[in-house]
């Protein structure tokens, strides 16, 4: 029997298309449910921020309240807007949905655990995640409505310029570890917490979390949305199961920053204790995928103690502050970072 | 001197971090939320809800048709007619209280002599169809009828500051 199972497993493997395809499955079927959880999590924690309960009514303490909001979602009828053109209208949604799954393809979870191990993979990301925003532009451009115009154009100036300085924080990364390839970059952190990059790029490190909610269109920087002055933004005109791709992608993204996040700045899998005398040989100061989910959470969950905590900034105040504030910040800090490379004060994979 | 202060004091991100602070500290605090159906807040004697009218511990009907609320009623939602009965009282024939036109303002209980129509604490009524939200003589007994020990045990707490 086992013998059996063993030369099915070796088939599978042997089968290149196959094995990728479950690969594939591996990463994005926990992905979806983390999106589900995550919205779950959200009016949770929101609920309790406000001092009010959240969700408590669907399943114990409203657990299964996501999939009641999925159910609905994909029963409802998807509205074409009489004057929009079908064709991109529908296309918008998979637009935005696909570079934000298409890009945990060179997330490393772990020292093996990692679908394409690209050298380029910064690159890559960077690419992937700028596309998202075309989902933004056609959908509003699409739907033929004056809100839904506004969002997109406001998304479109906002993630363009949160760009660049998201850009130039991981430029600071690039110099230090010297490679664009992920797996590498959490490797030449090794050494414990003091020789992740959060420390030696710690301006860079808090600038690259605020591109990051301003990527991800979240609270406040969800000018995009902006449901107060512009209804919904970009996805008025979004109904039912095409709404939820919307959805989908947006909480995809948070994930992906997040992750992102504790991999160039905070070590990816690496244990914060590695190499302390004290714990030994343990788990705990061993590197796993625990610790980069752990630290996953951790920004995946500041994403929501942002929006329970900001008011939305207004479009001139994202702008000025893009431009004017992070963008000199990053360009200085990555030239400091070029110092400490040459003098040596950082050094790579101590 | 002082602007370069003040901006370099901007980018340590103090602010967001006292706000920040002050969520998480929410967070931890017992939620205010009242789980309607299951738990309730606690309403005043005084409250207006439904109407009702009330009968003596003997079961005769204490309205006199009297019309003193058919004439104080701002919204003119009461509609009274009456007759004299057999054994010679004034009595009513209709008595009709439109909830669609009521303001629940208390004026009729205040003006009824004999503490016949009343609004109880009773809320969570509905109706299906447009017609039953005219509350006929009947219904406005039934209602007194099923919260009697109610409305007297209401009356009674507050009989004190009237």
């Amino acid at each position: 029997m086992l013998d059996m199972l063993e030369t099915v497993f070796s088939w599978i493997q042997s089968q290149y298309l196959i094995w990728t395809l479950i690969k594939i499955l591996v990463i994005v079927v926990p992905l979806i449910t983390a999106v589900a959880f995550y919205t779950y999590f959200e009016r949770k924690v929101i609920g309790a921020m406000q001092i009010r309960l959240g969700p408590n009514r669907v399943g114990p303490f409203g657990i299964i309240q996501p999939f009641a909001d999925v159910f609905k979602l994909l029963l409802k009828e998807i509205i074409l807007p009489t004057n929009s053109n079908r064709f991109l209208f529908l296309l918008a949604p998979v637009i935005s949905m696909a570079p934000a799954f298409a890009a945990w393809a060179v997330i490393p979870f772990n020292d093996f655990l990692v679908l394409a191990d690209v050298d380029a993979g910064l690159i890559y990301v960077l690419a992937l995640t700028s596309l998202s925003v075309y989902g933004v532009i056609i959908a509003g451009w699409a739907s033929n409505s004056k809100y839904s115009f506004l969002g997109a154009m406001r998304a479109a100036a906002q993630t363009v310029s949160y760009e660049i300085s998201m850009g130039l924080a991981l430029v600071g990364v690039l110099i230090l570890a010297g490679t664009m390839n992920l797996r590498d970059i959490v490797l030449a952190q090794q050494g414990g917490i003091f020789d992740w990059y959060w420390l030696p790029l710690l301006p860079l490190f808090v600038i690259y979390m605020i591109s990051g909610v301003a990527e991800t269109n979240r609270a406040p920087f969800d000018q995009a949305e902006g449901e107060s002055e512009i209804v919904a933004g970009f996805h008025v005109e979004y109904s039912g199961s095409s709404f939820a791709v919307f959805f989908l992608a947006e909480y995809a993204n948070m994930i992906l920053i997040s992750a992102l996040t504790a991999i160039l700045f905070l070590g990816g899998w690496l244990s914060p204790f590695e190499g302390l005398p004290v714990l030994g040989d343990t788990f705990l100061a061993e590197g796993s995928i625990v610790w980069f989910l752990a630290k996953t959470v951790v920004f995946m969950f500041m994403f929501l103690w942002y929006r329970a905590t900001f008011p939305r900034y207004r479009y001139d105040q994202i702008m000025r502050l893009g431009w004017k504030v992070l963008i000199p910040i990053t360009l200085v800090w990555v030239m400091l970072a070029s110092l400490m490379t040459v003098l040596g004060i950082v050094v790579k994979g101590s | 001197m002082k602007r370069i202060i003040e901006y370099l004091r901007s980018l340590m991100l103090l602010e967001l971090l006292k706000g920040m602070s002050l969520t998480m500290r929410h967070m931890f605090r017992y939620p205010i939320t009242i789980n309607y159906p299951e738990e309730k807040t606690p309403k005043s004697v005084r409250f207006r809800g439904l109407h009702a009218l009330r009968r003596y511990p003997n079961g005769e009907e204490r309205c006199i048709a009297c019309k003193l609320c058919e004439a104080v009623c701002p919204a003119l939602a009461i509609t009274i007619e009456s007759t004299q009965r057999e054994d010679g009282s004034r009595r009513t024939t209709r008595y009709d209280i439109d909830l669609f036109k009521c303001i629940f303002c208390g004026f009729c209980e205040e003006s009824c002599p004999v503490d016949s129509i009343v609004e109880t604490g009773f809320l969570e009524y509905h109706f299906e169809s447009p017609q039953e939200a005219i509350m006929t003589k009947e219904k406005l007994l039934a209602v007194g009828d099923r919260f009697e020990s109610e409305i007297a045990e209401n009356r009674k707490r507050d009989a004190a500051y009237r």
